[in-house]
């Protein structure tokens, strides 16, 4: 049997008393598509969080391609460790991010350059290649706050693929934007799922879920509800609950 | 008006300024070195560490620059720690607009978006690499910005050195305005003196805050 | 080393008058701080041209020299005026209107920032142009500024000791003269320092109080 990629073991994330992880199994393939709904407040960009450690997990095993990312280190060690793992599994966020006193092109080399020990050379021509796929090569030598949401979004996908992670990571990465500048964020994933790379997509996106995704996962409290496949899973719910979350954001 | 007294206090009172920059220099090297030190502990992960600094920047805030002098200056030789005034005093008013200044040093950090960090620690770069690439980029404007106000207020503070002997700005302006009997002058000479020290110092960092500012291009 | 703390307990006495003077120090400089930087603000927003530019002179001189430059100006100018007053006074005085520059700095953005709407408001409903500013942009200036009020205040508290170099009684002069006496100036000061620690504490817990009782107004 192939290792997954990504894979969760009983996750559990705690705040303070709030439980807002309670148990979640998860495995992801290599390759794989994946998406993940839900209420707000499900913990959806919590279990995300929880994937790079962002977020501690409380209990719970949380593996990437064969390492236990949560691993019972202490101190410089975890650090070291953590540091590590994050290189190979990147995310890109809701309010993208971008780092404000560099270029575009900075903010792509900065990663590969000091932490992948890349030359400026190799670094930039990686940056400009990426540039090209998100189509903003032209806006090499901007700074992102002349940039619109779309494109400071666009940018923080090829910072992101700039690291050639493992998986890619993303929370709800076009609910900060302008309705008519998801699709062009929604055309860059769209190419790199054709490229099977490794993704977790949190969205309220139905529409964009089922076109992309091979396995969608319906969160609730903290809890899996129900998964299957995108077409099945939106088409035929078993749940109620599904069933209710569903009828809203289906606009049906 | 007694042109010659004018003259010979400019004079004098042009010395005593000198020892005002002297000590001024001092203090705020020592301020923002302590002040650097501060906020690094402050941001330490030992619980301990961290609640001892914020007792120290605590009661620094919340007792009379001028007792704290006392205490050092008359009070050290009874712990044998036995120094000279200026020395007692560089000492004190560093020590002490350090803990303003780390307060401020610590707000432009956390002025910068939680993000910022997330998005660095997601790349993989570590605590240590995140500060200095990305969070002290940010707000290294904003910190100059927030020494400089503390160096202003230094500035004055340093008058208090004045009780304790030393021969600054403050000391030789008191002691003409009792033997003379133009107060008013004697003050106005040692004003513009300590105007002139602010508005160098003034220039200076806005100076250095320039430099530091991000480019025009890179602000919304 | 060689450190006593027994010296200290039958002073307790003078070092609570010394106490008191300080809090009444601090009370009426704070006093005289708020009402005139009160008037400093309104004058330095309504006031006609000339008198604000009068006024910049005072105001850029408070705030680029020391505080105790100017108390031995007020020291020994009034007497040199030919008034002879009681050092306490042009102590507290010189403490109030320093604080009072610093306090009208904070009031006239805070009355700027409440000016527009309110203003029409009050006027809309018939009132004249200076009961406008006292019914509704001063109350609510007020209330918007105490959180840095409220800060200068506990500045001002520190500061009073400033006084001691004129001769006025408080908390370090007090200590001074036990000092003299049992030559013991670190257990003193290190006394006074608790003491100071102690009220300023709780000044920022009734600041903090009161900040929070008139959030609602903000
Ligand atoms: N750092 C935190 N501290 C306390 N509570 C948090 C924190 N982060 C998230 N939560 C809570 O966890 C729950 C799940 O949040 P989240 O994972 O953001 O949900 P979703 O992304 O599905 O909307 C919410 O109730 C939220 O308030
Ligand atoms: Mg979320």
């Amino acid at each position: 049997m192939m290792t997954p990629m990504v894979e969760l073991k009983g996750l559990r994330k705690v705040f303070g008393r709030l439980e807002v992880l309670r148990g979640i199994d998860m495995s992801v393939d290599k390759g794989q598509i994946l998406s993940l709904i839900g209420p707000s407040g499900s913990g959806k960009s919590t279990l995300l969080r929880s994937v790079n450690l962002l977020e501690t997990p409380t209990g719970g095993e949380v593996w990437l391609d064969g390492t236990r990312v949560n691993a019972d280190l202490k101190g410089l060690a975890y650090e070291r460790h953590v540091n590590g793992l994050r290189r190979e599994m990147q995310m890109v966020f809701q309010q993208f991010n971008l780092f404000p006193h560099l270029t575009v092109m900075q903010n792509l080399t900065i990663g590969p350059m000091k932490l992948l020990g890349l030359s400026k050379a190799e670094a930039e021509a990686r940056g400009e290649e990426l540039l090209c796929k998100v189509g903003l090569a032209e806006k090499a030598l901007a700074y992102p706050a002349r940039l619109s949401g779309g494109q400071k979004q666009r940018v923080a996908i090829a910072r992101a693929l700039a690291m050639r992670p493992k998986v890619m990571l993303f929370d709800e990465v076009t609910s900060a934007l302008d309705p008519e500048l998801v699709d062009e964020v929604n055309a860059v994933m769209k190419d790199l799922a054709a490229e099977h790379i490794t993704m977790l997509i949190v969205t309220h996106e139905m529409r964009f879920a089922a076109e992309v995704t091979d396995w969608a996962v319906f969160m609730d409290e903290g809890m899996v509800v129900e998964e299957g496949p995108p077409d099945r899973l939106f088409s035929d719910p078993e749940h109620p609950r599904t069933r209710s979350f569903l009828r809203k954001h289906l606009g049906a | 008006m007694d042109l010659d007294l004018i003259m010979r206090t400019t004079q004098f009172l042009g010395e005593a300024a000198l020892m005002t920059l002297a000590l001024t220099a001092g203090s705020l090297v020592l301020g923002i070195l302590a002040a650097g030190a501060i906020v690094v502990a402050r941001l330490s992960r030992w619980t301990a560490v961290r609640a001892l600094v914020a007792a120290y920047v605590s009661v620094m805030r919340g007792t009379p620059l001028l007792v704290q002098l006392f205490v050092l200056y008359f009070g050290g030789p009874q712990i044998g720690l036995t120094l000279s005034p200026f020395a007692a005093g560089v000492v004190t008013f560093g020590l002490n607009i350090a803990a303003y200044m780390s307060e401020g040093l610590r707000g432009a950090i956390l002025s910068v978006d939680k993000g910022q960090t997330e998005a660095a620690r997601t790349l993989g770069f570590g605590r240590l690499a995140t500060m200095f690439h990305f969070i002290l980029p940010q707000c290294a404007a904003l910190m100059i910005r927030s020494l400089g106000v503390n160096a202003v207020i230094l500035i004055k503070g340093t008058a208090l050195i004045s009780t304790i002997g030393v021969v600054d700005l403050t000391y030789s302006a008191q002691r003409i305005m009792t033997s003379s009997s133009q107060p008013f002058e004697v003050f106005g000479i040692a004003a513009a003196y300590y105007m002139l020290i602010v508005f160098g110092l003034t220039r200076i960092m806005r100076l250095a805050e320039r430099r530091f500012a991000l480019p025009d291009e890179a602000r919304a | 080393m060689n450190l006593d703390f027994s010296v200290v307990p039958p002073f307790a006495g003078a070092l609570a008058i010394g106490a008191l003077w300080t809090i009444l120090i601090t009370a009426l400089a704070g006093a005289i701080s708020l009402i005139v930087g009160i008037g400093l603000a309104l004058a330095r927003i309504y006031a006609p041209g000339w008198i604000r530019a009068l006024l910049a002179v005072p105001v850029f001189i408070i705030l680029g020299t020391p505080l105790l430059l100017q108390l031995f100006l007020v020291y020994y100018g009034l007497s040199q005026l030919g008034l002879r007053l009681p050092a306490f006074f042009t102590g507290v005085v010189g403490l109030g209107l320093h604080y009072a520059v610093y306090n009208a700095d904070i009031l006239r953005a805070a009355i700027l920032s409440v000016e527009q709407g309110q203003y029409e408001a009050g006027r809309a409903l018939g009132f004249g142009r200076g009961a406008t500013l006292r019914h509704f942009v001063l109350p609510q200036a007020l209330y918007r500024a105490l959180p840095q009020i409220g800060n200068n205040i506990l500045v001002l508290l520190k500061d009073s000791v400033l006084v001691s170099a004129i001769g006025i009684m408080e908390l370090v002069l007090s200590a001074q003269l036990a000092i003299s006496r049992t030559f013991r100036p670190f257990e003193f000061y290190i006394s006074v320092a608790a003491i100071f620690y102690l009220i300023n504490l709780a000044l920022e817990w009734a600041l903090a109080r009161i900040t929070r009782r008139t959030e609602a107004m903000r």
